[in-house]
């Protein structure tokens, strides 16, 4: 991590965490024994008070974590699917009996064949992001392509393909 | 059967009461501690309305409430915390001793009474209220300002110092003189470093003894190892509180945490009795003559309080009006200083007027602490700070050119 983060012990409260931002704002997070947590933002003028005190059940801890991480690229994705006219992005299983399946994404040949990329992988609840050449698919995955309507049919129809030895 | 219907019939009322104060102080923002206290100054002694049958209850319930409220500050701190905090922290607690302590002993030289009574009004002076100001710390939404760590960390000393204070209080009180008082604080001291010890060392073996999945086991496990402690520890002379205080410190991991969820009703029901009964004792007519008193000793120990925090900010770079934040933050007195008191008035070889002087003083600064601490948010207090640091920078500047 090359951003420097504070930790700060609250005896008997807790834990605050907190970092100066590129653009000079400081924000830090209270995490209270109980699993509260805060969100505070601090005020430009007084930098050792706080300006904003924000309560944030588990659940809505997770979601903005979520929102702030690795997920960020899907929900930008969905957006772009709205801005660009004929650009789609769409979910593909692998299905068990996929040829695919334990082989790498480079064998699918799937960028050249069809133009449509294949730009994140869900395994079990993961978001693994940009997957190289290499990677190794599982039954059960989804794989996250982006391109034309024809293109990603191009991909289901690919990754659909039964392995003739299974 | 007479008796104990009277008994179920005033401690019913006066909780049901209780807990319509506490309901009333919420709407107005004030603690209920004050409240608390004035309750028991209308029912007790020489009061509106005298309640007898009921006086034994609350005393043991006020002795159970006392233990309780350590125990919980204890469970609040793991050892780690509070060994990690004293050497960064110690010349913060220092000068809050200093600063604190001392008006309050000067002060009842000053009126005449004796060193005992000077010892006592020391420790009533000394400590702030940890429980009032982590609320009003968080209610005005300051927990993640940076001077909230100094602060807790104020706080944290307070209370360690009142592990070694309370033992050496109850060897003066029992007038033990100057030998066994210092046998005691040797004790005293030998304990809490042997605790903290066997805390860091081996609190999860203690820990892991209490298994925090079953909640009854856990409840009747925790309250018993506490009372017993606490009761073992006043029969070595070195006070019921500090062993409860120990036993909380002791306990972490979840079994601290589950044990706080557990207790704490039990600590509400228990710390408003001990309030009430505090009141209930203290004669409300001894009061008038040591208003003005009690009003002269909470403005100096306000304004050193205030200072006190100004100082310990300033230490750690936190700017003026982070400085001011911190010292009128620590202002309320509250449950140590009855505390205190009720030891004081327990043994009663004290100044008959201390239990008067303590509620009194207790009141003003525990209505007005949370009141003042709420200063530093307003404009104009802003406005006069930046005018200030206006022309501390104009007059440095004129220094500068005439040097």
């Amino acid at each position: 991590m090359r951003v420097r983060v504070e930790q700060t012990a609250l005896p008997g409260i807790g834990m605050r965490h907190d970092l100066v931002t590129e653009s000079g704002h400081r924000l830090g997070v209270v995490s209270h024994r109980n699993g509260r947590r805060d969100l505070v933002l601090y005020d430009p003028d007084d930098p050792d008070s706080c300006q904003a005190d924000i309560p944030l059940t588990d659940d809505e801890a997770e979601a903005l974590a979520d929102i702030l991480g690795a997920s960020l690229m899907l929900g930008q994705l969905s957006g772009l699917r709205e801005q660009a006219a004929g650009l789609l992005t769409e979910q593909i299983a692998i299905p068990a009996g996929s040829k695919y399946v334990n082989r790498r994404l480079g064998d699918t040949k799937a960028r050249t064949r069809t133009s449509a990329s294949i730009v994140a992988v869900l395994r079990r609840g993961e978001v693994i992001v940009s997957p190289d050449p290499t990677f190794r698919f599982d039954a059960g995955d989804v794989v996250v392509v982006v391109g034309t309507r024809q293109g990603l049919d191009g991909v289901s129809e690919i990754l659909a393909d039964s392995d003739p030895d299974g | 059967m007479h008796e104990t219907t009277t008994l179920l019939i005033e401690v019913g009322a006066l909780l049901f009461l209780l807990g319509l104060l506490g309901r009333l102080g919420r709407r107005i923002g004030l603690s209920p501690i004050p409240l608390y206290l004035l309750a028991g100054l209308v029912f007790g002694h020489g009061g509106v309305l005298p309640l007898a049958a009921s006086e034994e209850f609350f005393a043991v319930g006020a002795e159970i409430g006392v233990i309780l409220l350590l125990v919980m500050l204890g469970l609040e701190y793991s050892a780690g915390e509070l060994v990690g905090n004293l050497r960064s922290a110690a010349p913060a607690g220092l000068i809050d001793g200093v600063l604190n302590a001392l008006p309050g002993a000067a002060f009842a030289l000053l009126l005449g009474w004796n060193w005992v009574a000077a010892v006592v009004l020391a420790g009533i002076t000394w400590v702030s209220s940890s429980g009032v100001i982590a609320k009003v710390l968080a209610d005005l939404g300051r927990l993640g300002n940076r001077e909230t760590p100094v602060v807790l960390s104020v706080l944290v000393i307070e209370d360690l110092a009142m592990a070694l204070y309370l033992p050496l209080l109850t060897a003066v009180l029992a007038g033990t003189g100057l030998l066994g008082g210092g046998i005691a604080l040797a004790v005293a001291v030998g304990t809490v470093l042997l605790v903290l010890v066997v805390a860091i060392r081996y609190g999860h073996l203690i820990s892991s003894a209490l298994s925090a999945k079953d909640p009854e086991a856990l409840l009747l496990g925790v309250l018993g190892l506490t009372l017993l402690v606490a009761g073992v520890a006043a029969k070595l002379q070195v006070s019921a509180a500090v062993g409860a205080f120990l036993v909380g410190i002791a306990l972490s991991g979840p079994v601290a945490h589950h044990a706080t969820e557990m207790l704490s009703p039990l600590r509400d029901l228990f710390a408003a009795v001990f309030f009430l009964f505090f009141g209930l004792v203290t004669d409300p007519r001894d009061i008038p003559p040591v208003l003005l008193p009690a009003l002269g000793l909470a403005v100096v120990t306000m304004g050193t309080k205030t200072l006190t925090g100004y100082l310990a900010a300033r230490r750690v770079g936190i700017k003026e009006p982070g400085r001011w934040r911190a010292g009128l933050a620590l202002v309320p007195r509250g449950e140590f200083s009855i505390v205190i008191a009720g030891l004081a008035v327990a043994a009663g070889s004290v100044e008959p007027r201390l239990a008067a002087l303590a509620t009194a003083y207790v009141l003003i600064t525990v209505v007005t602490g949370p009141m003042l601490a709420r200063l530093p948010d307003f404009a104009w207090f802003k406005q006069w700070l930046r005018q200030r640091a206006a022309r501390q920078r104009m007059e440095a500047a004129v220094t500068a050119t005439t040097d």
